[in-house]
């Protein structure tokens, strides 16, 4: 609804700019992130959703208190949260005998639970036991999936969308070369994931491309898949909808053959050929006197043939 | 001799080169997946190095993590780039990996009444200027809004005009004005915003603010406001001779669960015996109820339009005598309201009908 549709107008600029940022757009705004603690958290998943929010910040909420909630049964209360303060992926940390050092991943459409993952932490080393200089928040990581257990399953494909989903950050067209700092890179390996994030050294090589040296900075993290919560086949069809205008025009009367030459087509009217203009030839040009000879010529053949 | 050193040279040059090269490449069983423009890469082959590994494996698949860096570096050193100000920038295509969104894509608005004149008679928006000259202040002020140039309510000296009442307060007729202009703004506002969600307004209890309502309306507009009470209307007192409301209640009368099994193993066994049946069932009563009431209403507008050229009387008689020799009414209920009925004086609804026009649909019976 746009704000200036609502039964209640906005009285004021900084209201209708508030209400416009949230509104469903063509091209929308950077996800971001809610990361919740459950009721029963633990210290190993607290500093979880602390390193994760310092790696989406500012695209990112930590909320400091715990919530009793179970997503998995009600999900009222997420919605509730994500619809105030408008972030559609969440990270909720828990931690009970039966699922010990728990985390959820999630994401939200319109507001409602999307699809939902259930992970849990086997081994996690935090920020701060890693001692070595960081980059700056609000870098755009880049993300590396390797195994191919990622695209066996159904599970593990929408795990790599929803990975990518929420560690992306915001979609830039330029990029600075020398500002590619810091790399995740998940492995699927029996079973478990494995997160890893390293810093990225750019070393001299012969060439113009650098040569890589990687060194372990964030959090590292050891996962293993518990429940899944996936969104239903028509629901994520729904979701995935590219609106018209954002669809990649196509360039009509442009081939392009084998060669790689460009042709293009063109149509045109059609035209009088009798009137088309030529090179002119000014010697060839009749004089006032040859012409009215022939005029006189003509006349003659005319009567001759009468 | 020369040539031996030249070729010497050539080989020497391109042992250097691919010494470089090997420090950046990569040898990968299957070719990594790009998505540039999301800085992503992934790496099919599967983790055979790391399956020998052991229980922590963090050498090796650091080892991985840089092979899989260096060629997505090298894949994104590839790109065009430019120089902005002193940085080197490479151009980034379209990400590739689809993505859901986040909220569903906005639906185009349909046009309001205005917008729709506009464009059917090829009315475009003029441009005007922000800010136009105020002679009374000597000051460029804004066409409309806080302090704007020509505001009606700020002035300090009226003249009465030539025709008004010299008590009227000239003042507060303009403040008035003004003030039925923005709720009528209002109103329209709503309405297109109700027409384009196809709501139904409220409709502030079925009142319009003009006063001009028919008669359908104004009777629609009573029936809520007697229904909008704490017990739905139960105990709200009628007029002396005002009918009951009919069809308050419930509106569908279900049979208890447990009741007469023979009447309804009968009931069972006629519709089945309907549903059968070839020949199609007549319900005499509702088809002479259907029949009349279609005549009814021709009737009724054809007397609308002989009332509207002024033949009152002669044609309602006609149409009173034509009535009694149709179909016999068996027990059929009739409504109220017969259109065309001229009103005479102010439109009383559900009392009794004073004046001999009424009597004659008493008497059909």
């Amino acid at each position: 609804m746009d704000a200036l549709d609502r039964v209640v107008k906005p009285k004021t600029k900084r209201a209708k700019r508030f209400l416009e940022k949230r509104e469903p757009k063509l091209s929308e705004n950077v996800k971001n992130a809610m990361l919740i603690k459950g009721g029963n958290a633990n210290l190993l998943v607290t500093q979880v959703l602390r390193d994760v929010y310092a790696l989406k910040k500012p695209y990112g909420v930590l909320y400091k208190k715990k919530n009793i909630t179970r997503p998995f049964e009600d999900q009222t209360s997420l919605e509730f949260f994500s619809k105030k303060s408008d972030c559609s992926l969440f990270m909720f940390g828990s931690h009970n005998k039966k699922r010990p050092n728990n985390l959820v991943i999630g994401r939200m459409y319109d507001y409602h639970v999307l699809d939902m993952i259930e992970l849990g932490i086997e081994k996690f080393v935090s920020l701060k036991d890693i001692k070595n200089s960081k980059c700056p928040e609000g870098t755009k990581p880049m993300l590396i999936f390797a195994g191919d257990d990622f695209d066996v399953t159904e599970d593990y494909r929408r795990l790599k969308n929803l990975l990518i989903d929420f560690f992306r950050g915001p979609t830039v067209s330029n990029i600075r070369l020398a500002g590619l700092e810091y790399v995740l890179h998940f492995t699927a390996l029996n079973g478990k994931i494995y997160f890893r994030s390293y810093k990225l050294l750019l070393k001299k090589s012969g060439c113009k491309t650098p040569r890589i040296e990687l060194e372990e900075m964030g959090p590292s993290l050891d996962l293993v898949l518990r429940r899944t919560h996936l969104a239903s086949d028509d629901l994520y069809k729904l979701s995935m909808k590219m609106p018209k205008a954002l669809k990649p025009k196509k360039k009509k009367n442009v081939s392009l053959d084998t060669f790689g030459t460009t042709y293009g087509r063109i149509h045109m009217q059609k035209q009088d050929l009798s009137k088309l203009q030529t090179r002119k030839m000014k010697g060839l040009k009749k004089r006032p006197a040859e012409r009215i000879t022939e005029d006189q010529e003509k006349k003659s053949k005319r009567i001759k043939k009468n | 001799m020369e040539g031996q050193n030249v070729e010497e040279l050539l080989a020497k040059a391109e042992r250097d080169e691919a010494e470089k090269l090997q420090r950046i490449t990569v040898h990968k069983e299957l070719e990594l997946e790009f998505d540039l423009g999301n800085l992503l890469a992934s790496d099919r082959n599967p983790p055979t190095g790391l399956r020998r590994a052991g229980p922590s494996p963090e050498a090796e698949l650091q080892a991985l993590a840089r092979d899989n860096t260096q060629l997505l570096i090298n894949q994104l050193w590839q790109l065009p780039t430019e120089r902005v100000e002193e940085a080197l920038v490479a151009r980034l295509p379209e990400p590739t990996t689809r993505l859901p969104r986040e909220k569903p894509v906005p639906r185009p608005r349909p046009l309001t009444r205005w917008q729709q004149f506009a464009r059917l008679k090829g009315i475009r928006p003029k441009k005007k200027t922000n800010l136009v000259w105020d002679e009374v202040s000597g000051q460029w002020r804004r066409r409309w809004g806080y302090q704007r140039a020509r505001d009606d309510t700020k002035e300090w000296l009226i003249e009465v005009p030539g025709g008004a009442d010299p008590l009227e307060d000239q003042f507060a007729k303009r403040i008035q004005a003004k003030k039925e202009r923005v709720a009528k703004n209002e109103l329209n506002r709503l309405r297109n915003l109700a027409r384009a969600h196809k709501m139904q307004l409220p409709s502030t209890a079925g009142m319009h603010p003009t006063g001009h309502q028919s008669k359908e309306e104004l009777g629609r507009a009573m029936q809520v406001a007697k229904v909008s009470t704490a017990s739905v209307g139960r105990f709200q007192e009628r007029l002396p001779k005002e009918k009951a409301p009919r069809g308050s209640g419930k509106k569908r009368k279900f049979q208890p669960l447990f009741g007469d099994f023979a009447a309804e193993k009968k009931s069972q066994l006629e519709l089945l015996r309907v549903m059968n049946s070839k020949k199609p069932q007549l319900d005499v009563t509702r088809a002479t109820n259907k029949q009349m009431r279609e005549e009814d209403q021709e009737a009724a507008a054809k007397r609308r339009k002989i009332s509207q050229k002024g033949k009152r009387k002669g044609g309602r008689q006609g149409a009173g005598g034509q009535r009694k020799g149709g179909p016999p009414s068996q027990g059929g209920k009739r409504k109220g309201g017969l259109g065309g009925k001229v009103n005479s004086g102010p439109p009383r609804l559900g009392g009794k009908r004073k004046g001999g026009q009424h009597q004659g649909g008493k008497r059909r019976k």
